[in-house]
């Protein structure tokens, strides 16, 4: 068995706003291996972002509470100091985010701001750094670093600026890259490289990544285990497999229905979920996603545990729907309906 | 970058001019405007006030007879020849006396206003709405509402003597460096600490509320998650970002006080500067000095307008000399 990095224990985190309490992410569980990929998805909302940031300490200020445990090889993140957590980040766990043009600072150059990053935890003399930079630059594909490590962030494309981010986010070799909507902001044809990158680079870094997104397309091409998040909580986690072949929760199909796919049939128009996801600060009783689901029944009014309901015994989800039912019912979300008058 | 201060000067030498053609517009139509008027006396004849007029160049009249006076004057001011119309000092030579006081006065207070309105801007942004923050921000209130004159007299009656309360400082004045460096800065720690206290609470105001936006940019979250200290992230990514409008806002103020624009601190101090030369040129309605004085506030302006535009380009490699 691989080692074991991360492992995340009922984590909630909560903000005090003027309007009220903010449950932006309300028990989630997970554990990562080495080599491994988890994506996290769900809609803007969702909580999957602050999950992310949570597990670099980046959500830490007086109005946040959390709850729970962010154990990286047994450490509690949570615990630990403002200060050992500088030790952390960067080091141990790389992030980078989702726009890559206010992400870097305008007014230091590429190679400085990596170097930077390297010379924060290694004691290596400022030229050692550069080169650093400069090797690290070319292993993201950014075409005559030793020229571009001098360029300042306005003079790089959107797509070179995110591999930059990348280099800077695996400079110290981390464990974890943690991909906070990484492709969110970028053209089509880059995403896709991003996406061949990172998982590439994974493996070149002996790291895990963390990749959240919004789009189900981009996690199908890299992650190894999905979590589909929904105000703030698991709603469905299974194998890529699961998800893709096998999807549980209604608000699973919705999200499987709303991207556009070349493999089936095309639909008359993309499926678009009804409705908006919930305020959290007053989230509606029971399964949260009830008022939006077209399936709902009376014993929605109970929120259901994440549990194994179906065969894969990996593959958890929210929904007291009956796996028959569902296995029925889904295609007219996934696919518009279409599958029959194919 | 050549070009663009080439091109910048010949901008500059038009402001001045146009500067100078308004103040002198200004003075000839205000009441009470024609000097020769007012120099000849209560009891004067017509020919007194014609010949007074002609004296001092100013017997030409309409549009270009204004033009002319006004052309005159500028061209008496650039090759040294000015002379004041109440007691035929030289301009220029007036002014020469004045800088090393009103350079000693603005260089002293813009350090002081610079350093501590970044010091309490900056403890005000990292510690915001805690007690340090409130009361700074009541302090700093209190400094910007302070008429200046106010509280100059205010210092030299508690502490300068006058009120024969403390002596701790002299009541004003001023002692050339050259002359006694102790001294120098004696007298000047007071008028320093006056002409900046306004400064120091506008700018702690300004660079407070640019530290608190500059918090939330995506880039100092990417510092933080790169594992830099607390410190590092606040000087090098944060204070860096927030301190580039400050930047303007310096060499704008510092440009005005050099230039002479401290009448007022000058004036309750006696210290005897530029700024306090125009105070008592604008009791005598006294066009050449006053035209002199404007000129040269109006000249550090515009050099420090255009010092600002290169250490803008220099500060956010984004910006472009064009």
């Amino acid at each position: 068995m691989a080692e074991q990095l991360l492992e995340v224990n009922d984590l909630k985190v909560q903000f005090a706003t003027e309007d009220g309490i903010v449950q932006a992410v309300s028990g989630i569980s997970f554990k990562l291996e080495k080599g491994k990929v988890l994506g996290i998805v769900g809609e803007s909302g969702s909580g999957k972002s602050v999950t992310a940031m949570t597990l670099m300490g980046l959500t830490r200020g007086v109005n946040a509470r959390f709850e729970g445990e962010v154990l990286y090889k047994g450490t509690d993140l949570l615990k630990v100091s403002d200060k050992e957590l500088q030790d952390y980040r960067g080091n141990e766990l790389g992030m980078i985010f989702q726009d890559p043009m206010t992400s870097l600072n305008p007014v230091y150059r590429i190679g400085e701001q990596i170097a930077e990053a390297i010379r924060a935890h290694e004691k290596v003399d400022k030229r050692t750094a550069r080169s650093r930079a400069i090797e690290l630059l070319r292993q993201v594909g950014i075409p005559n670093p030793e020229n571009r490590v001098d360029d300042f962030p306005h003079q790089f494309s959107g797509g070179m600026r995110q591999r930059a981010m990348i280099a800077m986010a695996l400079s110290c070799n981390p464990s974890i890259l943690i991909a906070d909507e990484p492709t969110t902001a970028l053209d089509v044809t880059i995403q896709a490289q991003i996406v061949d990158l990172v998982s590439r680079l994974k493996d070149d870094f002996d790291s895990a990544v963390v990749f959240i997104t919004h789009d189900l397309g981009v996690i199908a091409e890299i992650a190894d285990e999905i979590i589909v998040m929904y105000a703030g909580r698991v709603v469905e986690r299974g194998s890529k497999r699961d998800i893709f072949y096998d999807p549980q929760m209604p608000y699973t199909w919705g999200l499987l229905g709303s991207i556009p796919r070349l493999d089936r049939p095309r639909a008359e128009r993309l499926h678009t979920i009804e409705g908006m996801p919930p305020s959290l600060i007053n989230l509606p009783e029971g399964c949260k996603f009830r008022p939006r689901c077209p399936h709902a029944f009376e014993k929605c009014m109970q929120e259901p545990e994440l549990e194994n309901r179906v065969e894969a015994p990996g593959h958890l989800d929210r929904c007291w729907l009956d796996v028959e039912y569902k296995r029925s019912r889904r295609d007219e979300t996934i696919t518009g309906g279409t599958v029959e008058a194919a | 970058m050549v070009a663009f201060i080439i091109r910048r000067i010949f901008g500059m030498l038009l402001v001045l001019l146009a500067v100078s053609f308004i103040v002198y517009v200004i003075f000839i139509v205000i009441p009470g405007g024609n000097p020769a008027i007012r120099i000849a006396g209560r009891t004067a004849t017509q020919a007194n006030i014609k010949s007074i007029e002609i004296k001092l160049g100013l017997n030409h009249h309409g549009f270009l007879g204004v033009l002319q006076q006004w052309f005159d004057m500028v061209k008496a001011l650039f090759t040294g020849t000015l002379v004041s119309y109440s007691n035929q000092t030289n301009v220029v030579q007036q002014i020469k006396e004045g800088i090393p006081a009103t350079f000693s006065l603005a260089i002293g207070a813009g350090i002081i206003w610079l350093g501590f309105g970044i010091l309490v801007g900056t403890i005000s942004a990292v510690t915001a709405g805690k007690a340090s923050d409130r009361l700074i921000t009541a302090g700093a209130l209190i400094g910007i509402s302070l008429p200046v004159a106010w509280l100059g007299l205010l210092l030299l009656y508690f502490v300068g003597g006058i009120g024969g309360i403390f002596s701790w400082f002299p009541s004003g004045g001023y002692v050339p460096l050259t002359q006694n460096p102790v001294q120098w800065f004696y007298h000047l720690i007071l008028p320093w600490f006056t002409l900046a206290i306004l400064f120091i609470g506008f700018y702690g105001r300004v660079l407070r509320s640019n530290i608190l936006d500059t918090i939330n940019e995506d880039f100092v979250r990417t510092a933080k998650a790169k594992g830099l200290t607390t410190n590092r992230i606040l000087v090098k990514h944060t204070l860096r970002a927030s301190l580039i409008p400050i930047v303007t806002l310096f060499g704008l103020d510092f440009a005005a006080v050099l230039g002479g624009g401290a009448i007022i601190t000058e004036t309750v101090y006696n210290i005897q500067g530029v700024g306090w030369y125009a105070a008592q040129s604008i009791q005598t309605q006294d066009l050449p000095p006053l035209m002199g004085v404007t000129l040269f506030g109006a000249m550090f302006i515009v050099v420090f307008s255009l010092i600002v535009d290169i250490a803008y380009a220099y500060l956010d490699p984004r910006i472009r000399l064009t």
